[in-house]
């Protein structure tokens, strides 16, 4: 069956069998391959994407599910000039080693971070207690977000 | 140019494109005309097959075959050990498929090639398999008994017993003041990865070559195998290492897939791709750890110890898989870690069970015996009455003692030392760092609900395993240079690292390194890849090698161009320089390309000290970490930044199976845990409080970098510390763990036996009652 959403700003429509996970869409039908799938099953957080705004898991979705919706993966919050501002804090607390999990922490710390950008790290820990990482042992990501944290606060306003 | 990028935290190369989401792994790649492949496997843990039939399976559109071992004309191949290959492992090697027998739930039967997976997974449900239920062994316990043999043919089901020796235990013991006994146990865990495993295969019938992607690991051993295997030249065949997302000592080894897989696509001259699903993963990697021993110490009065002796079982699984004896070896000549013990006899028998066979994880061997080794300790210096840091520094290998000689193995005869080192110094300054002496008033107390336990633990780490690595440098047309590397990456960051060597050796800066090519079979002559923390140091030094073979082509070179000597030359950064004013750049030599190897048959050894501080809710039997302190020295650093991460990275999986992880069965071998919400990992919320210092304070003698492993140093002391802690902590109800993982249940049960105990000997918990495992004393101490 045909299902229309919104991919990284594009407009696409796709035909899948009804039973295709969101994950398995993206990945195999439109080639966005920066999705990453652990576990199939919900636990392991590496197939988080963004729809409409919140991070959610691209395995315990259907493809249908996101009729309509906006959807975006490590590819749209991604450019080639140069790293963001938490991809860079990811690099430079050395928070990334075989970088499986790291798209899907990047994207459920860049949701927690538009959101609550003054986060202490309890509240890191807590929102990425969803997503395993088995390389890093965790220290340096949490800090890597708690880094990061300045580039999605709001400019403070000129006198 | 000096340049100093070895030891400085030089950010990776690799993570410009991971953080993008732009790593390449095997399941990315989808070439024209794919199929996919979907394993049938065994849902009895032992039995025999009576029958297969995929008709049913045949019939669904888009499958387009069904593939068992009747397809294989010569019958299913077995697979080689690559690691310890002895005779007596033979008889117990794993074919690729299951043909009369399955003996394990995870064993694959058939393997279905449809045009996408889920349509493959359709048709596993009407494949037919009529099995005939055999008793299964489920324990070593009952591998032990006659009557339940999985090779009916082999007469028993142990496989091996290794024995580790030096000076004369027995005497020893018969001499000494105190003894003591003890068992433990510890759990089944393993080198879960984060990228299930997958692979690729694509055969070009025209040019009878074959193309492998999702190679990881050893690459260029599995060439070997899969050449044997399929009758074809090694040369014929291409294995590719994709980006890996982890190793840990699981990821890569030659599995049955790695034949199954290559065959189908030859089978149906079609590509053919296998990506696990995690259920599989958790059922068909190889599994580790799972071990009891019985093991007994000998120390004089004041503490020293004087002799170690025991028995380990293993339980091995259903097969000798290509590195499965590794970990029950390792129990033997590990069994006294950085210790000087003068008499020691330990053996390890290898048992084969019906669960899925076991390989390495991470410090193979030395997690288990340091939970052994260390509660055995902590209960020692209780006993004799000596402080639990005074005791462990009186009986380390000191530095005047380096290189000292470890156990010799048998049947090996392996033998095998510790190359540098003062294990004092690590202990020290762990002790200070952990601020043990201001802690330390809070052993074994209760503190808003939470008991409070302090522990410390010394390991050792080998590394850097031979015998050979392979390098080569080319000269890129733009005069910039490529490294080509026959170790592979896991995760660990080689492309980095290994620029930071090739730019300090050849004297550039580091962006004229093009690209550190590593792994795949293309790019070297000979490989041996990852494990036993080798890539670095046996790669690094045969980069070392490499960058002088270049050099010395460059002055050759340019020394015909200039007409002079070779000796004449002078290489500076980007210029050539002869005599006079005579001059060149790199790009002039574009395409010179020099190869270096480095032969190693000894081992480098990592040390240091672990300490905890923990508090336990004995009401609910939740452990906390307040506090974990990890000193490593690891000789000379390349970057201090990914050691770290190592060490850290290693520390939380150690943690892992101290309190969380075990892959659990029934008695009838069938499988309870797949999936990640019964095998449980450690998330971000589970352990901030780690500490990790990384000190350089002596470079291995043994190789031109000075570098020792640092892959599993984190891991080696967590089971052993924390466990302490637990114990220290729980010392009113006189919970000494046995066995590992501490889950809050097992705590649980500890306190209430404490309690139990103490309310029928009329005592309150906390007053003196015999202890559970009396020593067993011949003299007042």
């Amino acid at each position: 069956m045909s299902v229309s959403f919104e991919v990284n700003g594009k407009p696409v429509t796709v035909d899948v069998e009804p039973r295709m996970t969101l994950v398995d869409c993206l990945r195999h039908q439109l080639r966005l391959t920066g999705t990453h799938v652990g576990c199939e099953h919900g636990v392991c957080g590496a197939c988080t994407i963004l729809l409409d705004g919140e991070a959610v898991r691209a395995c315990l979705l259907l493809a249908v599910q996101a009729e309509g919706c906006k959807v975006v993966t490590i590819e749209g919050l991604s450019n080639d000039e140069a790293l963001t501002p938490l991809q860079a804090s990811f690099r430079r607390h050395h928070a990334v080693q075989c970088g499986f999990c790291t798209p899907g922490m990047i994207t459920t710390a860049h949701a927690l971070l538009t959101e609550e950008p003054d986060c202490d790290a309890d509240r890191v820990r807590e929102v990425l207690s969803g997503n395993i990482c088995r390389c890093t042992g965790y220290i340096s990501i949490v800090e890597a977000v708690l880094d990061a944290r300045g580039a999605y606060r709001a400019p403070e306003p000129q006198p | 140019m000096r340049n100093s990028f070895v030891g400085s935290p030089v950010e990776r190369r690799e993570d410009l494109r991971f953080v993008r989401g732009r790593g390449q792994y095997v399941d990315d790649l989808s070439p024209d005309g794919l199929l996919h492949a979907v394993i049938l496997r065994s849902s009895v843990a032992h039995g025999r097959i009576r029958s297969i039939d995929a008709t049913a399976a045949l019939k669904i559109a888009d499958v387009h075959s069904v593939v068992t071992a009747r397809d294989m004309p010569d019958g299913p191949p077995r697979i080689a050990m690559r690691l310890q290959p002895l005779a007596e492992f033979k008889p117990f090697e794993q074919s690729v498929i299951a043909d009369t027998k399955v003996r394990y739930v995870g064993e694959p039967i058939a393997i279905v090639l449809a045009s996408s997976i889920a349509i493959g997974e359709d048709a596993l449900d009407r494949i037919v398999v009529d099995i005939e239920p055999l008793a299964a062994v489920s324990d070593c316990e009952t591998s032990a008994t006659p009557d339940r043999l999985l090779f009916e043919e082999h007469g028993t089901n142990c496989a091996m017993t290794f024995t580790a020796e030096c000076g004369d235990a027995d005497a020893a013991f018969t001499a000494a003041a105190y003894t003591r006994r003890e068992k433990f146990r510890i759990g089944r865990h393993y080198g879960l990865t984060m990228e299930p495993r997958g692979l690729m295969a694509e055969w070009d019938a025209a040019a009878g070559r074959l193309t492998v992607s999702g190679a990881a690991k050893v690459p260029f051993f599995n060439r070997r195998i899969l050449a044997r295997q399929m009758g074809l030249p090694e040369d014929a065949i291409a294995m590719v290492e994709n980006d890996v997302g982890g190793g840990f000592g699981a990821r890569g080894e030659f599995y049955p897939e790695d034949f199954l897989i290559p065959f189908a696509a030859r089978h149906v001259g079609r590509p053919v791709k296998w990506i696990e699903d995690r259920r599989e993963n958790l059922m068909a990697m190889n599994h580790a750890r799972q071990a009891e021993v019985e093991v007994e110490i000998a120390c004089t009065r004041d503490g020293t110890i004087v002799a170690l002796r025991g028995h380990a079982h293993v339980d091995m699984g259903a097969y000798m898989r290509t590195n499965g004896a590794v970990g029950a070896r390792n129990i033997a000549q590990f069994i006294a870690g950085p210790y000087r013990i003068p008499n020691i006899k330990l053996q390890s028998s290898l048992w084969m069970t019906n669960k899925t066979p076991v390989g390495t994880y991470r410090g193979p061997g030395r997690f288990e015996t340091d939970f052994f080794r260390e509660r055995l300790l902590d209960m020692v210096a209780k006993d004799l009455g000596i402080d639990r840091v005074e005791l462990r520094r009186r009986n380390l290998i000191q530095a005047s003692d380096m290189p000292y000689r470890m156990p010799t193995i048998t049947p090996f005869e392996s033998r095998d030392e510790v190359d540098s080192g003062d294990y004092r110094l690590a202990l020290d300054r762990c002790l200070e760092e952990f601020r043990w002496a201001d802690k330390a008033r809070l052993q074994g107390k209760l503190v808003d609900g939470r008991y409070h336990g302090l522990a410390v633990g010394c390991f050792i780490e080998g590394g850097a395993a031979g015998p050979k690595e392979t390098a080569r440098l080319e000269i890129n047309p733009d005069g910039s240079v490529a490294v080509f590397i026959g170790s592979s990456a896991v995760g660990q960051g080689v492309e980095t690292v290994f620029a930071q060597i090739a730019a300090d050796a050849l004297e550039i800066p580091m962006d004229r390194i093009s690209g550190v090519h590593h792994g795949s079979t293309a790019y070297v002559s000979d490989g041996y890849g990852a494990y036993h923390s080798r890539s670095v140091v046996m790669g690094g030094s045969a980069l070392l090698d490499a960058a002088k073979n270049l050099h010395d082509l460059i002055r050759v070179a340019a020394s015909k161009r200039f007409g002079c000597a070779p000796s004449e030359i002078k290489i500076s950064e980007d210029s050539i320089i002869g005599p006079g004013k005579l001059s060149a750049r790199l790009a002039d030599f574009s395409g010179l390309t020099a190869e270096g190897v480095f032969l190693n048959k000894k081992h480098t050894y990592t040390y240091g000290t672990h300490a905890a501080h923990v508090t336990v809710d004995a009401k609910i039997g939740h452990v906390e970490i307040v506090d974990y302190m990890t000193v490593v020295d690891c000789g000379r650093i390349i970057n201090p930044m990914t050691v770290r991460g190592q060490v850290i990275g290693s520390l939380v999986q150690g943690l892992g199976g101290a309190l969380l992880e075990d892959l659990r069965y029934d008695r009838d071998g069938q499988f309870l845990t797949g999936s990640l919400a019964d095998y449980l990992l450690p998330t971000a919320g589970d352990f901030p409080n780690l500490r990790a210092i990384v000190t350089d304070m002596f470079p291995s003698p043994i190789n031109p970098l000075g570098a020792k492993g640092a892959g599993e140093g984190g891991i080696i002391s967590a089971g052993g510390v924390v466990a302490n802690a637990v114990a220290n902590a729980l010392s009113t109800f006189r919970v000494e763990p046995h066995e590992l993982p501490l889950t809050p249940q097992r705590i649980w049960e500890m306190v209430e036996e404490g309690q139990n105990r103490s309310s029928h000997l009329g005592a309150s918990a906390g007053e003196i009652a015999p202890a559970p495992h009396a020593p067993h004393a011949k003299a007042a101490c």
